[in-house]
C-alpha cells in the first residue's frame, strides 16, 4: 500500500515506537514567542536539565508587542516583563532571538518560512495552536502545549500517537473574488469546528495547486479551526521557487540536492487516507462568519441560518446572541466600524499589496477605523519600498509595526465592547479582540471593501 | 505530578459545546511568567461582568454547585495550545474534565497536568445534565485503574478511553519530561543516523 505525504515526513522523524502506537518523534524546528515559553524555561531550570539543541530553536516577540513606537519601552508592565524574560532566556541560552525592533522580527508563523527556516519535510512545533501554518511547504507543523515546549526544549523530541489522516481536494479554478481565505473558511463550514479533531489533514487538489506560498499558509493556518493537529500541502515548484533565496534557506548545489529530496515528499497514488473530502472550487464563494467559532460561516450573500435541531443548538443561539444576529438575516449592508487586517493567516506581503490594489485611490468611509499590521518587520519593509504605505494612508488605512495585535488583543489593540470588526484573522470567539467585541473573520479584500464601503457589502459586485 | 486514582465527587455543568479555551482563560490573563494563580481567572468573562461583579446564572457562581469535575457540552478545549486553560482548571480545583469530545491539544495540555479528560458518550452527557438540574448533589465516580466512569446512584456507567502509557504515568505520577531524557542516547543515535533531506 502507498504511502501519504504525512506518513513519509512523519516516519522520518520516529526515533522510537513505544506501547500502543505512541512514537517518539524528533523535531527539527521548535520555535518559541514570549507567551507559552516562560514556564518551559522555569521548568528545565528547576529539573537541572540543559538545553538539548538549541541551534534548532528560534525566538521572536510577536503576541504582547505594541504595534506603535515599538522603539520605545513596552507600557504595559507585564507585558514588558514577559517579553523582557524571553530576552533573557534567550541570552541565557544563547538561542537566535528576534527582539523588537530586529528586522526579522514578526509574527512567529510569518518570519519562520519567510526567512527559510521552514523547509518542506521538516517536524516544526510551536507553543502556539497556528504552527500548521508551516505546513504549506509539506512539513509536519503543529501547536504544542508549554510543558511539550519543556520536553523539546530537554529532548528535541515529542511523545506522540499518530495521528488518523484526512485528505482535502479542491478542484477546478477559483472564482474571481475568491481568496485562499475564502476556500478555507469554506471548507471548515462544511466540516464544522471539530470536523478535523484527530486528523492531519492534506490539501489537495488543481485549485489548492494554483495558490501561491502566502496562499497555501492561509489554508493551512486555519486547520486547526475545524480541530486537526495540522495540515499539509505536497511540496512543488511554487514552493521551491518561494525558498530559493530566502535568508537561511540552502543554497546552490545544496539546495538542488534537497529539491530533489522534496519532489519525493507527496503522497502515493495509492495511498489510503482515514477520511476524504472533496469539493468543487466553482462553489466557493467570498464567505463571512456570523458566529462565535469559525464553523460558523456563509457566503457573504447568504442569510444567516435557522438554529439547528442538535445537541448544538443551545451554543447557537448564545453566539448570536453575543453576535447580536438573528437567524435569517442577511449581512450585507450592516455598518462597521473597524476593519482589522493582519495576523499569521493574512498579514503577509501578498495580502497587503491584494489590499493595496483594492483600496488605491479610494477613501475609506468616515464610520470606519481601518487597522493593518503586516505579519513581520520583513513584510512592513517590503510594503514601504514598494509604496504601499502611501497607498494606504492617501485612503486613510493606519499601516502599523508587526505582531499579532487585534487578532488576540493582548496588546493594546482591542476592538470596543459590543462593536463590528471585520477581521482577517482567525478567531472569531467571544472576546477575543477584547471583551465583549463582536468578530466576523474574511478575507482582506473583503475587510478592504468594508472599509472603503463603511458597510458590507459583496465585494463581487465592485471588482 | 501528583497521582490520580479513583474519584467521587459533585460535578459542575457547563451543557454548552464548543468552549474554546479563550473562554477558559481569555488572552489578556496569560501575561504571567510562572504557572501559578491562574484559576482566579478561570471563565472570567463568563463569570463576571464588566464591572467584575459575579454573574449569578453562571454555573460556577452557583452555590449549589460544586466539586472537583466539570461536565462540559461537546468539544471542549478547541482553539489555542495554551496550557494556561489547563492551569486555570487545576488550579481553579478541577481533577477530571467530562465532555463528549475533546480538542487534541487540550486533552494533551490536561494530561501532562494530572487533570484527566473524559470522553464519554452524548447520551452520558444529558442523562448527567438532566439528573443534576434536579439534584445538584449528585456525584460522579471516575475509576481510572479499570476506565469506568458512572453517576453515581444509577445505572449509567461506561468505559473510557486512555493510552495505556499516559494511565501508567497519571496513576504513578510521571510525567513525559523524565521519560525523554532518559532517551538521550537512542535520541543522538538517531540524530547520527539521520538522512538530511535539506
Ligand atoms: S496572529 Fe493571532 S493566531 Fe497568529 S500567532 Fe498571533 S495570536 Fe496566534
Amino acid at each position: 500500500m502507498g504511502k501519504t505525504l504525512f506518513d513519509k515526513v512523519w516516519e522520518q522523524h520516529v526515533v522510537k515506537e513505544i506501547s500502543g502506537g505512541i512514537n517518539i518523534l524528533y523535531v527539527d524546528l521548535h520555535l518559541i514567542h514570549e507567551v507559552t515559553s516562560p514556564q518551559a524555561f522555569s521548568e528545565i531550570e528547576e529539573r537541572g536539565l540543559p538545553l538539548f539543541r538549541k541551534e534548532k530553536m528560534i525566538a521572536t516577540a510577536d503576541h504582547n508587542v505594541p504595534t506603535i513606537n515599538q522603539h520605545l519601552e513596552i507600557k504595559d508592565d507585564l507585558s514588558r516583563k514577559q517579553v523582557q524574560k524571553l530576552g533573557e532566556n534567550c541570552d541565557k541560552y544563547a538561542i537566535e532571538y528576534y527582539a523588537l525592533g530586529n528586522d526579522y522580527q514578526g509574527i512567529v508563523h510569518v518570519i519562520g518560512p519567510e526567512l527559510g527556516y521552514t523547509l518542506p519535510g521538516k517536524t516544526i512545533v510551536c507553543g502556539d495552536s497556528h504552527t500548521s501554518t508551516h505546513g504549506a511547504f509539506g512539513a509536519i507543523a503543529f501547536g504544542i502545549g508549554t510543558s511539550q515546549v519543556a520536553q523539546v526544549m530537554a529532548s528535541q523530541c515529542l511523545i506522540q500517537t499518530k495521528p488518523k489522516t484526512m485528505r482535502i481536494t479542491v478542484d477546478g479554478e477559483l472564482k474571481k473574488g475568491v481568496l485562499a481565505k475564502d476556500v478555507i473558511l469554506y471548507i471548515i463550514a462544511q466540516l464544522s469546528a471539530d470536523g478535523g479533531t484527530g486528523y492531519f489533514i492534506e490539501y489537495a487538489g488543481s485549485a489548492i495547486e494554483s495558490l501561491s506560498m502566502e496562499g497555501r499558509m492561509t489554508v493551512c493556518n486555519m486547520s486547526i479551526e475545524m480541530g486537526a493537529r495540522g495540515g499539509m500541502i505536497a511540496p512543488d515548484d511554487t514552493t521551491f521557487d518561494y525558498i530559493k533565496g530566502r535568508q537561511f534557506a540552502p543554497s546552490g548545489n545544496e539546495l538542488e540536492d534537497a529539491i530533489h529530496h522534496w519532489k519525493e515528499l507527496k503522497s502515493d497514488n495509492d495511498a489510503i487516507f482515514d477520511k476524504e473530502y472533496q469539493f468543487d472550487a466553482a462553489d466557493i464563494a467570498p464567505m463571512i462568519t456570523y458566529g462565535t467559532n469559525p464553523g460558523m460561516g456563509i457566503k457573504i450573500d447568504a442569510k444567516i441560518p435557522m438554529t439547528p435541531d442538535t445537541e448544538n443548538s443551545k451554543s447557537f443561539d448564545k453566539a448570536l446572541k453575543y453576535m447580536n444576529l438573528k437567524s435569517g438575516e442577511s449581512l450585507i449592508g450592516k455598518p462597521i466600524n473597524h476593519i482589522f487586517i493582519g495576523s499569521c493567516t493574512n498579514s503577509r506581503i501578498e495580502d497587503l499589496r491584494e489590499v493595496a490594489a483594492y483600496v488605491k485611490g479610494k477613501q475609506k468611509a468616515k464610520n470606519v477605523n481601518a487597522l493593518i499590521v503586516p505579519g513581520s518587520k520583513q513584510v512592513e519593509l517590503q510594503a514601504k519600498k514598494e509604496g504601499l504605505d502611501k497607498i494606504f494612508s492617501a485612503a486613510g488605512f493606519e499601516l502599523r509595526e508587526p505582531g499579532c495585535s487585534a487578532c488576540l488583543a493582548m496588546n493594546e489593540d482591542k476592538i470596543p465592547e459590543g462593536e463590528y470588526c471585520i477581521s482577517t484573522s482567525n478567531r472569531n470567539f467571544e472576546g477575543r479582540q477584547g471583551p465583549g467585541a463582536r468578530t466576523l473573520l474574511s478575507s482582506p479584500l473583503i475587510a478592504a471593501a468594508t472599509a472603503i464601503a463603511g458597510k458590507i457589502i459583496d465585494v463581487r459586485d465592485t471588482l | 505530578m501528583k497521582k490520580f486514582n479513583t474519584l467521587i465527587s459533585t460535578a459542575i455543568p457547563l451543557p454548552i459545546s464548543d468552549i474554546d479555551t479563550d473562554q477558559i482563560i481569555p488572552a489578556r490573563y496569560l501575561k504571567s511568567t510562572n504557572r501559578e494563580g491562574f484559576g482566579k481567572h478561570l471563565f472570567y468573562d463568563w463569570r463576571f461582568d464588566n464591572n467584575g461583579k459575579q454573574n449569578p446564572d453562571f454555573a460556577l457562581n452557583q452555590a449549589k454547585y460544586s466539586g472537583e469535575i466539570l461536565v462540559a457540552g461537546k468539544n471542549f478545549g478547541c482553539g489555542s495550545s495554551r496550557e494556561h486553560a489547563a492551569w486555570s482548571l487545576t488550579d481553579y480545583g478541577f481533577n477530571v474534565i467530562v465532555s463528549s469530545f475533546f480538542a487534541d491539544i487540550f486533552k494533551d495540555n490536561a494530561l501532562n497536568n494530572g487533570l484527566l479528560p473524559v470522553q464519554v458518550s452524548e447520551q452520558f452527557l444529558t442523562s448527567f445534565f438532566d439528573r443534576v438540574s434536579k439534584d445538584s448533589s449528585t456525584k460522579i465516580k471516575v475509576d481510572l485503574e479499570n476506565q469506568e466512569i458512572e453517576i453515581v446512584g444509577t445505572s449509567e456507567k461506561e468505559n473510557f478511553q486512555i493510552s495505556a502509557y499516559k494511565k501508567e504515568c497519571l496513576m504513578n505520577g510521571y510525567d513525559d519530561i523524565d521519560y525523554l531524557v532518559s532517551l538521550k542516547e537512542e535520541i543522538e543515535l538517531y540524530e547520527k543516523n539521520k538522512v538530511l533531506t535539506y
